[in-house]
């Protein structure tokens, strides 16, 4: 390190003309967060055996016990799956990590549009978990998952739990940004399971008490659940779910605009007053 | 056409709660120079660099970025600064170039510009050799250099460096000085933050003192020792036994009670005139014959101007 050396960084590296735009900032820091993940075996294959292993004891402890009617509890089980694995996903603690780390100041006091920063961590987030809806639905047709909905049918439903994702991703972004530390973020990622679990995901909702029902009826979980089983499944289903299939994609994508709406609005406001 | 100060604030403040972190500070950073913000913990040195990095809005005052307002136009200031913070905000399942390539970009650079930018910061900080390893395999000295490379891929006109060598050990701080001081020399402006009195003395031309949230001393190094007074006259014994008599001696020339420092039988007192004090040290020291092993005059360290302009040991 010389005198010569030194005078080089202001002399070699120009002042760039412009500041990066959306699509550069998001897909930047999208990448970054893809390699992160990539690189860390840890999160790799515990995310994987998680949900395969979710998966094993749902198709051969419980799944003996829960009755299903006409439709075969695995094809019943897989779908669901699929469709809420971005409620299962780890992105609360990745923004988390960032906060605490520094990252986000660091990006902060950079000359970038600052939501774009989020949407880059949504992209890496929904695409990390399509990776995971894969594995699933591979592991699923090992176990005996079939699909009746035809080629049109299970792209729609693979379509939709992408669009899910997306939307469950800000939701974790807005948890991991107001939750201050990794641990929290930890923790605050378990309060969306009542969202999980009073649902028709593992269970028919006829099944839960009376004053369950209602709830477990009306909310986002059981719609998404409800779209992505009757394309999967096909009309012949329509009876057991009890609506049309494009009763539930509609009201499935309705929640799914709901809650990405709602939520990147939050973060991106929570971001920019950290 | 003059160059605007680097920085300057008006009455600047910020709370949280009933914290007043900053509390109407007033500073002015001049250009072509490092400045040194030197306080205790909780003086509200971190507070400041947010909010010149814009990472905070004050709830009142003025503040001017390289003639930016950044209060106004944040967006303009966040292009002429780098920030490097108290932690290493670097990502440790990247390597070192693939980092700085990621910083380059979000400054706006181009895929091939910011390559370049990368290559030309890692031979100045020293990291070429090491730039296509992950950083988790970094030591916490080259996280922290290229955590600095980081704030200067986008060849910012402020360097703004939140106490950057905090938790280092000493061999890793004087390597970070070394490294911060050969940037200056290629003319980046530096406003640094730092707990440690020896680390503004050794980088910075204009060192400011914050406490509570204001300023409370400003200027060169050897201004601020100067108006802090004074000489020290500094006497070593070589009996321990010996110390209450030397300090009793000192007392009367000082200005001040003399410090005792009894593991290394030292006695230091403040005095005015310097040459005068240490002659009549020495008689007077003579005429008891007390055995000594050193005695002199020397400046005062910034330890001792921070206690003197405080009131306070820092």
């Amino acid at each position: 390190m010389n005198t010569q050396a030194a005078t080089s960084i202001s002399a070699s590296i120009r002042q760039p003309a412009e500041p990066p735009g959306t699509w550069a900032t998001a897909s930047t820091y999208a990448m970054r967060t893809i390699r992160q993940f990539v690189r860390t075996p840890q999160l790799l294959v515990v995310n994987a055996v998680t949900s395969i292993m979710f998966l094993l004891i749902f198709r051969f402890v419980f799944g003996g016990a829960i009755q299903t009617g006409d439709v075969e509890y695995v094809n019943f089980l897989i779908p669901a799956l699929a469709a809420v694995s971005g409620l299962f996903a780890g992105g609360a603690v990745g923004v988390a990590e960032d906060l605490e780390s520094g990252m986000f100041d660091r990006l902060r006091s950079l000359p970038i549009p600052r939501p774009a920063v989020l949407l880059g961590r949504s992209m890496a987030d929904t695409a990390l978990n399509t990776w995971g809806t894969v594995i699933t639905i591979v592991v699923g047709f090992a176990v005996g998952f079939r699909v009746n909905g035809g080629i049109v049918g299970a792209l729609g439903a693979l379509g939709l739990c992408i669009v899910f994702a997306a939307a469950f991703s800000w939701l974790m972004i807005f948890l991991g940004l107001v939750s201050g530390s990794a641990q929290a973020a930890q923790g605050m990622s378990f309060s969306v399971f009542p969202l999980i679990f009073v649902s028709s995901a593992y269970v028919p909702v006829e099944s839960m008490p009376g004053w369950l029902q209602p709830i477990a009826e009306n909310q986002p979980v059981t719609a998404m659940v409800g779209a992505v089983r009757a394309l999967v499944l096909g009309g012949d289903t329509e009876a057991l779910l009890g609506q049309s299939t494009s009763w539930f994609v509609v009201r499935s994508l309705l929640w799914a605009a709901l809650i990405l709406v709602v939520f990147a609005a939050l973060s991106a406001r929570r971001f920019s007053k950290l | 056409m003059s160059t605007p100060p680097t920085i300057e604030a008006r009455g600047l403040r910020k709370h949280y709660g009933d914290v007043h972190a900053l509390a109407g500070l007033d500073l002015v950073a001049p250009a072509g120079q490092v400045t040194a913000i030197l306080g205790p913990n909780g003086a509200g040195k971190t507070t400041f660099v947010k909010a010149v990095a814009t990472l905070l809005r004050p709830d009142a005052g003025e503040l001017h970025v390289a003639g930016i307002d950044a209060i106004a136009r944040p967006d303009l200031v966040r292009r002429v600064i780098g920030l490097a913070g108290q932690n290493a905000a670097v990502e440790p399942a990247l390597t070192g170039r693939e980092n700085l390539i990621m910083v380059a970009r979000l400054f706006g650079h181009g895929t091939r510009a910011a390559r370049a930018a990368a290559q030309v910061v890692l031979d100045e900080i020293g990291l070429s050799d090491d730039a296509d390893r992950p950083v988790k395999g970094y030591s916490g000295g080259m996280r922290r250099r290229l955590d600095l490379g980081a704030s200067l891929v986008g060849a910012p006109r402020v360097l703004l460096l939140d106490e950057p060598t905090t938790g280092l050990d000493p061999r890793t701080r004087i390597e970070l000085w070394e490294s911060i001081r050969s940037l200056v020399r290629g003319g980046t402006d530096v406003l640094l933050t730092t707990q440690y009195l020896e680390e503004a003395d050794q980088l910075a031309d204009h060192i400011v003192i914050v406490d509570h949230g204001r300023v409370i001393a400003t200027g060169t190094p050897t201004e601020l020792k100067t108006r802090a007074g004074l000489d020290v006259v500094e006497v070593r014994v070589r009996r321990g036994s010996d110390l209450a008599v030397v300090t009793e001696i000192l007392a009367a020339l000082g200005t001040e009670p003399p410090h005792t420092d009894e593991p290394a039988r030292r006695v230091a007192v403040p005095v005015q005139d310097g040459t005068r004090a240490l002659t009549e040290a020495v008689r007077l020291l003579g005429e008891r014959e007390i055995p000594l092993d050193d005695v002199g005059l020397r400046r005062p360290t910034l330890d001792e101007v921070f206690l003197t302009l405080t009131g306070a040991p820092s």
